[in-house]
């Protein structure tokens, strides 16, 4: 017995067997690959079609991109050259560069002057985008409008000066009567800046503008990328506060005032934007004073900030519609009147929620900057089809000027979408 | 207790317009009417003012005027003898084409986008998201320039297709891509019942409704049968012969021909022409705005819950069961309002027609009747008047939409 035993137990384990590695199949990159590329025959197919796609774009592109020439001074230049071989013409940006940035009648030697102010921009925006920076940066901010607009346009030094001292003026009457009575803070302020500048602008001597320090650039010499970007941050800038207004006649208990806002938004959000900016060019300088000139760049910034601004409301009533009811309730217990409620209690949550929604408008503006092309403006667009592609050297090279065009554009707009995920992040300080 | 006196009378004085709630917003209503006649006032004394100065007035009669330009994309009969209403006709036709094209299209680009992003295939995924991201952050404008460009500057010429060593060959000798536009086969009926091709294309229309009928009559009636009985029929083949056989009968009487594009003399002739500017915004529009739809597809489908999908499994459903009955109606819920309102940009950003020489409405009563008449503002009232009504159109077929759908709570 024990001895069947001992012979029908033919092997025991005395020691754990070494662990083998997993099956090649289920490991690293194969099995990353069949789990995420080969998964089954209808993933494997799609795998390949968007390989073959890439394949695709990219051996037509890279070659194109690789052999591309950034020195020649004409199209027909550039052809000899590349001598019959793919290869890209970027020399038209090389040569034209600062064309595309700041349009083609922009003094040369002046070109230091966007290009600060374009620096300065982040300083300025930096403390309003990034909360923790510190708060006296903002003082900056407030004077950022000002010097930028001396720096782009030049001349007299003292128009800003003035202008910024009726801003100065209306804080300050802000600042001692808003306290006590919002209307009155209000209303003294507007009549502040104005009187500040009705008089500062009659004490500027005439022609001025001739003997300043910084040579005076006209609007219509404006152009180029720049003034896609002015159009983008000044139009943005100033429809956020008229669509908070907007946004809260229309919620407003007033029937008058609510049924303007509602029929200003609904006018401005059915028709298109080109429609606005013909206004701009040919119908709006009918209804300013008869021997007043309102130079286009004007025109067309107070018809695109009209555009967003209705856009910005309707984001901005989403947000005020989101509060639960018991917020207002609460600021009305406390025996807040209006104005205060609905600068602490109100708005403050009511912005917050709708901040992704605003940086989708402004976005989407900054694109449709590019629509003042069509009533021949020379932005980024209207430079590339107009004096450069209508010139003897480059008539031809399309790819190269879209394709920049294209980047720059893509740069900024999604910048200013990753901007916007951040902050929403930063932002969640409810949930979770 | 004390009794109650009653309240003083009320004296009206005049530091209660402000002070006192009752009065205060009658009288910033006031005001704010006085601001706004004020306002208006004002602007209308310098239209008429500067209207005089420039021997104008207000007058819509240049609208019967003869226009004197060509169109060439056009969908009803016009020539330049026409008035310029008729050619702002044309161009309203041409913009509701375009829009209608395009809104199609997008909403294909846009759901297989979408639903790809969702797709577990990384590649698949990533492409689509790199797809979405660069035509989102992009202007629309740009975009149509690029197609456009395409169009008229990498399509072969006309006479690239002429002789022994032709550069260019038609696709299966019925499709021609030039550089002055796409041209297909043209469906014609030989000997149909009315005289005019697009009486007999209604009649192709109507017949199809009454499949369509007829279809859901077999549905109805096969559900009830499975509500019955517990076993449903097999209805395919019954389908299959009420949307065919018609149809087929009918094309078959009124015979149905093909009208090729044949290459004489410089261009092509026959067949439909798809002029570039149309291809143009058409495609560009349907790719910027079929990225936007992907998103809102996207954030339709993920926002159904995942335990909605785990319950249909546990009820002992299908997958695509599940898909048809639990997820895409609550996911259609999210997706259907921002779809129309990317319907209502298409219709207002196909007014980019200007920019490449689309006759659309922009284009011809805010381009060339405006330049050629100088009359602007009555123009460019007209033009808002009529994006105005578009957009009001569709805003309620939306608010329409989103009644319907509404969640039905107690």
């Amino acid at each position: 017995m024990t001895d069947q035993t001992t012979n029908s137990i033919a092997f025991v384990a005395d020691g754990n067997i070494p662990q083998s590695p997993p099956p090649a199949r289920e490991t690293g990159v194969v099995k990353w690959m069949r789990e995420n590329l080969f998964s089954s025959w209808a993933n494997s197919l799609l795998t390949i079609v968007a390989g073959l796609v890439i394949y695709m774009v990219l051996s037509g592109a890279l070659p194109w991109m690789w052999n591309g020439v950034w020195t020649t001074s004409s199209l027909s230049e550039c052809r000899e050259v590349l001598a019959g071989e793919v290869g890209g013409c970027f020399s038209v940006l090389s040569e034209r560069w600062n064309q595309l940035l700041f349009g083609f009648q922009y003094p040369q030697d002046q070109y230091w002057r966007p290009t600060l102010a374009f620096v300065l921009l982040f300083i300025a925006g930096a403390p309003v985008l990034f909360f923790d920076l510190p708060r006296k940066m903002l003082a900056f901010t407030a004077v950022y409008p000002f010097l930028a607009f001396y720096l782009i346009w030049g001349g007299t030094i003292m128009a800003p000066i003035v202008a910024f001292l009726g801003m100065g003026a209306a804080a300050f009457v802000f600042q001692t009567y808003g306290k006590g009575s919002f209307a009155l803070g209000f209303f003294g302020a507007i009549v502040a800046a104005f009187a500040v500048w009705i008089i500062g602008g009659a004490l500027i001597p005439e022609g001025a503008s001739e003997t300043a320090m910084l040579q005076a650039v006209p609007s219509r010499d404006l152009g180029g990328f720049m003034l896609n970007l002015m159009l983008g941050v000044t139009c943005v800038s100033l429809s956020v506060p008229l669509g908070i207004a907007l946004a809260l006649g229309r919620q407003s208990d007033m029937p008058l005032i609510k049924w303007i806002c509602i029929i200003f938004i609904e006018f401005v959000r059915g028709v298109p934007l080109i429609t606005l900016l013909f206004v701009a060019s040919v119908m709006l300088s009918y209804f300013f004073p008869p021997d007043s000139t309102v130079d286009l760049f004007l025109r067309v910034v107070i018809m695109i900030t009209m555009f967003s601004a209705a856009y910005i409301a309707e984001v901005i009533r989403g947000g005020l519609a989101a509060l639960p009811k018991g917020q207002y309730e609460a600021a009305d217990s406390l025996g807040l009147d209006y104005p205060q409620a609905m600068r602490l209690i109100i708005l403050p949550q009511a912005l917050k929620i709708s901040i992704p929604g605003i940086v989708n408008v402004a976005v989407g503006l900054f694109k449709d900057t590019t629509l003042v092309s069509v009533i021949s403006m020379f932005d980024l667009v209207g430079m590339i089809r107009g004096p450069i592609l209508a010139s003897t050297e480059w008539a031809g090279v399309y790819w190269e000027l879209l394709g920049a065009a294209a980047i720059l554009f893509f740069i900024v707009c999604y910048g200013i979408s990753q901007y916007s995920q951040w902050l929403e992040r930063r932002l969640a300080t409810d949930h979770r | 207790m004390s009794t109650l006196t009653d309240p003083p009378k009320d004296s009206f004085r005049l530091s209660m317009l402000i002070n006192d709630t009752r009065y205060r917003s009658l009288t910033f209503q006031a005001l704010a009417f006085l601001a706004l006649a004020l306002s208006f006032m004002y602007l209308g004394n310098n239209l008429i003012a500067n209207l005089r100065a420039a021997g104008l007035n207000i007058n819509f009669g240049f609208l019967t005027d003869t226009a004197g330009y060509d169109i060439s994309q056009k969908l009803v009969e016009y020539s330049n003898q026409d008035s310029h209403s008729r050619a702002a006709f044309v161009g309203l036709l041409n913009t509701i084409l375009v829009a209608v094209l395009a809104c199609v299209t997008a909403t294909v680009f846009g759901v297989i986008a979408g639903v790809l992003r969702l797709s577990n295939n990384w590649l698949v995924s990533k492409l689509m998201a790199f797809y979405v991201e660069i035509f989102r952050n992009i202007p629309v404008l740009i975009w149509i320039i690029i197609i456009f460009t395409i169009m008229t500057a990498v399509m072969p010429a006309p006479r690239a297709f002429r002789g022994d060593n032709a550069t260019a060959t038609m696709v299966f000798d019925a499709f021609a891509f030039t550089n002055r536009g796409i041209y297909t086969p043209l469906p014609w009926f030989a000997n149909g019942i009315f005289e005019s091709q697009a009486l007999n294309w209604l009649l192709v229309l109507v017949v199809a409704c009454g499949s369509w009928f007829a279809a859901r009559r077999v549905n109805v009636w096969a559900t009830a049968k499975q509500e019955a009985t517990g076993e449903r029929p097999n209805t395919l083949p019954m389908l299959l012969g009420i949307w065919l056989a018609p149809f087929l009968i009918l094309m078959l009487i009124m015979g149905l021909t093909w009208e090729y594009p044949a290459l004489k003399g410089f261009n092509f002739q026959g067949g439909i022409k798809i002029g570039g500017p149309l291809i143009a915004l058409w495609f560009a529009l349907s790719i910027y705005t079929g990225a936007f739809i992907a998103e809102n597809v996207r954030a339709g489908i993920q926002a159904v819950s995942k335990g909605q999908t785990e319950a249909a499994a546990a009820l002992g459903l299908r997958p695509s069961k599940v898909m048809n009955l639990v997820v895409l109606p609550q996911a259609l819920r999210i997706i259907i309002p921002p779809l129309i309102s990317q319907y209502l940009n298409i219709t207002k950003n196909s007014s980019l027609a200007i920019a490449v020489g689309y006759a659309d409405i922009t284009a011809t009563l805010g381009g060339i009747t405006l330049n050629q008449t100088g009359r602007a503002i009555e123009c460019v009232l007209l033009l808002m008047a009529f994006y105005l009504t578009a957009s009001l159109l569709i805003s309620l077929v939306m608010n329409v939409y989103n009644a319907s759908v509404k969640l039905k709570e107690r």
